[in-house]
């Protein structure tokens, strides 16, 4: 330190003439400019990256739909006509679709051709008119008009993300297909409706038949695994450090620990619960209760940390009224310092879920990232989750997963969305009772 | 919420050791936090149904000692007391004491009004609550209402018992404080500098709620202004660095200290 000597000194005033007045002013501007102009810069970006989803995402929430007439003809479905449910059952759809698009262009001959007529729909064509047949089945022996979901490509092609300017050879779909579905649309057989697919059904290599619910309830039954372990651990864990555990060595070292597991890569996680959930314990791999474990062990921290910011933000002069009406050291948390610290406890959590939401590296070491078409039913049967889904067809070559890939991106917001909506509704009704 | 209107005489429950006129007495009390010594034996006697005033300078371990009465040191990490301090003969300090019930029996008032962020009524009655001293609402309405009056702030807020404790003035905060505490029906109330955030009106009425109340509480209480210790308390209590320098009748202390210090204070001209 400097020797603060006293001496003898000059009188001094404070220099209040208007250079400095003006400099000053011109430096609070100054800070205000740069002020609006990074929430200018990060409102840009924020915008950028919600339209480019939205542009790219919003086709995947509809479908291009070729209405044509099918002759559910009783000598494919059911030549013996017993009508017997297993007997539609296995008949042959796919005849029945091909028929009704070789009625409609009976000029075409040649096999090659007809199959590239065929490719006009969307592959799980047969399926829907095997459920039409077996639900109804009175309708076999009739012609009916159906609507039929057109193959990606198509699909593709109605809502302008195929360019027709390219050659031949560098487009999924021929000339002659063009020409077809260009007849089609001319005699108004093209529509368009909601793609109820992408909201009902679970992964699936064509990119018309995949749908996001697989990975919505995955999502949903892991996060409801890492909530219904992380919050209640988390704040006993932070409840009783902070409020209860003496000051010594092993809670300060403890208290290191949990700052630094708050900075572990999450992928480090996955490879713990690889190890020890699936290796030594045993438990179902690409199951959302591994997934939540895991997910759990890594919002624990951020919980924790969030937690005691909020106990300790408590004014101790509340602690301070609670002891001194002779209240006991449990009795002083649980009615006073808890319910204030509420609020940041709830947001800790929130934050801590929305990052589990969006976390993908541990979920993909513990098997989550397999391919599954069907819709998970519990917490133990393979699933997948949204962010993992997304990274899934992200990485498909098929031109329909592209706007899969962004209408997934949008579930997962508006998800989040919802999730941080209960969050504050919460946060609001437990402030008002204070 | 049931009317309040029935205001019953406050009915002092008489507590054992009664016949003696001393309630607290502290004996060779020293308290440390750390390494740093607050309190060198200090020797106490606080007689019942008076005030007792503790003045000195800042730092001098007067709040230091009246936390030590509620073991309200307890909280505070690395604070530690030596000597004995009894109520109504009873060690306070004893590991078989129950630090809440010695709390429900030593009530204490802070430098801040610090009411809870709840309603009025709920203030008054956490107390009672915890405690199970009422056994329905028509015994809590009771309970909150006579603490309200004695607290001479039932008028006031009698209309009001549903907002939230924190929107009163600070006055009158502070006065829902002493109704907080007294709701708890304790043989002593310990105020910690009361008046201190609060302006000459508000002081005096708690300065004339102190008087009155004396008749049923024993009341400690720590202040910089001499002129309060001098207008409410009966004994004073001179303390100096950590040591008691001088106790005694008040008009005494006031009018013929015996201690230099404590005449060097009261005569403003310390140093």
């Amino acid at each position: 330190m400097t020797d603060l000597a006293v001496r003898p000194m000059a009188l001094r005033r404070p220099d209040l003439s208007a250079t400095r007045l003006r400099r000053r002013y011109a430096a609070e501007r100054r800070f205000r400019f740069y002020g609006i102009l990074a929430v200018a810069v990060a409102a840009g970006m924020l915008g950028l990256l919600l339209g480019s989803i939205l542009y790219k995402g919003y086709s995947a929430f509809y479908r291009t739909e070729i209405a044509l007439p099918v002759n559910f003809d009783p000598a494919v479905i059911d030549p013996a006509g017993t009508r017997d449910p297993a007997v539609i059952a296995a008949a042959d759809y796919a005849k029945i679709a091909r028929d009704s698009l070789n009625a409609r262009f009976p000029d075409v001959s040649s096999r090659a051709d007809r199959r590239a007529l065929s490719q006009l729909l969307a592959a799980g064509t047969d399926l829907r008119l095997r459920a039409i047949a077996m639900k109804n089945p009175a309708i076999i022996g009739t012609t009916a008009t159906v609507e039929l979901a057109a193959s990606d490509d198509v699909d593709m092609l109605m809502k302008g993300r195929i360019s027709r300017a390219v050659g031949e050879a560098d487009r999924t779909l021929t000339d002659k297909q063009l020409a077809w579905m260009d007849e089609l649309e001319a005699d108004g057989l093209v529509a368009y409706s909601l793609n109820t697919t992408f909201f009902t059904a679970g992964d699936s290599r064509e990119p018309e038949e995949a749908g996001v619910l697989g990975a919505f309830i995955g999502s949903i039954l892991t996060m409801l695994v890492t909530l219904a372990l992380a919050f209640p651990l988390a704040v006993a864990t932070a409840v009783y450090l902070e409020e209860f555990a003496p000051k010594n060595r092993w809670t300060d070292l403890i208290e290191v620990n949990i700052n630094n597991l708050a900075a572990v890569p999450s992928i480090v996680f996955g490879l713990l619960g690889l190890a020890i959930f699936l290796g030594f314990f045993g438990l179902p791999r690409s199951a959302p209760v591994v997934g939540g474990l895991v997910l759990a062990l890594m919002t624990l921290p951020t919980i924790i940390i969030a937690t005691r910011a909020s106990l300790k933000a408590v004014p101790p002069s509340i602690r301070e009224a609670a002891y001194g009406v002779g209240a006991s050291s449990l009795q002083v948390v649980t009615h006073h310092v808890v319910p204030l610290a509420l609020p940041g406890i709830l947001t800790g959590t929130i934050i801590g879920m929305a990052r589990a939401l969006g976390e993908t590296a541990p979920l993909l070491m513990i098997g989550m990232v397999a391919f599954i078409v069907d819709v998970p039913k519990g917490f133990t049967d393979a699933a997948t989750v949204l962010p993992v889904q997304v990274y899934l067809w992200a990485d498909s070559p098929e031109r329909g997963f592209v706007e899969k890939t962004s209408g997934a991106i949008i579930v997962l917001l508006v998800t989040l969305i919802l999730m941080n909506g209960i969050a504050v509704f919460l946060r609001r009704r437990f402030e008002r009772r204070w | 919420m049931a009317a309040i209107e029935t205001l019953v005489p406050p009915a002092k429950v008489a507590a054992a050791g009664a016949g003696s006129p001393v309630t607290v007495e502290a004996r060779d009390v020293n308290v440390y936090y750390g390494e740093k010594q607050a309190l060198k034996q200090v020797d106490l006697d606080v007689r019942r149904h008076e005030v007792t005033a503790l003045i000195g300078p800042s730092g001098c371990g007067k709040s230091t000692f009246l936390r030590c009465i509620n073991r309200m040191n307890d909280v505070i990490e690395g604070c530690r007391v030596t000597g004995r301090i009894s109520l109504d003969g009873e060690d306070i300090y004893d590991s078989d004491l129950d630090v809440v019930a010695l709390r429900a029996r030593v009530g204490m008032v802070f430098q801040k009004p610090n009411p809870f962020p709840k309603s009025v009524y709920d203030n008054v009655a956490y107390g009672p609550r915890i405690h199970g001293m009422a056994a329905n609402r028509g015994e809590l309405d009771e309970i909150v209402a006579n603490s309200l009056e004695r607290a001479g702030l039932l008028k006031e807020v009698r209309d009001r018992l549903n907002d939230p404790g924190t929107g009163l003035s600070g006055g009158q905060q502070q006065r829902l404080c002493i109704a907080r505490a007294i709701a708890v029906n304790p043989e002593v109330i310990l105020m910690d500098e009361p008046c201190s955030a609060l302006d000459p009106i508000a002081t005096a009425r708690i300065e004339e709620l102190i008087d009155e109340i004396r008749a049923n509480y024993t009341i400690v209480i720590v202040t910089h202004s001499m002129q309060q210790a001098a207008r409410v308390s009966q004994r004073t209590a001179f303390f100096h660095l950590g040591e008691l320098v001088e106790a005694g009748d008040t008009p005494e202390i006031f009018t013929s200290p015996r201690d230099r210090r404590t005449h060097g204070y009261i005569t403003g001209r310390f140093g």
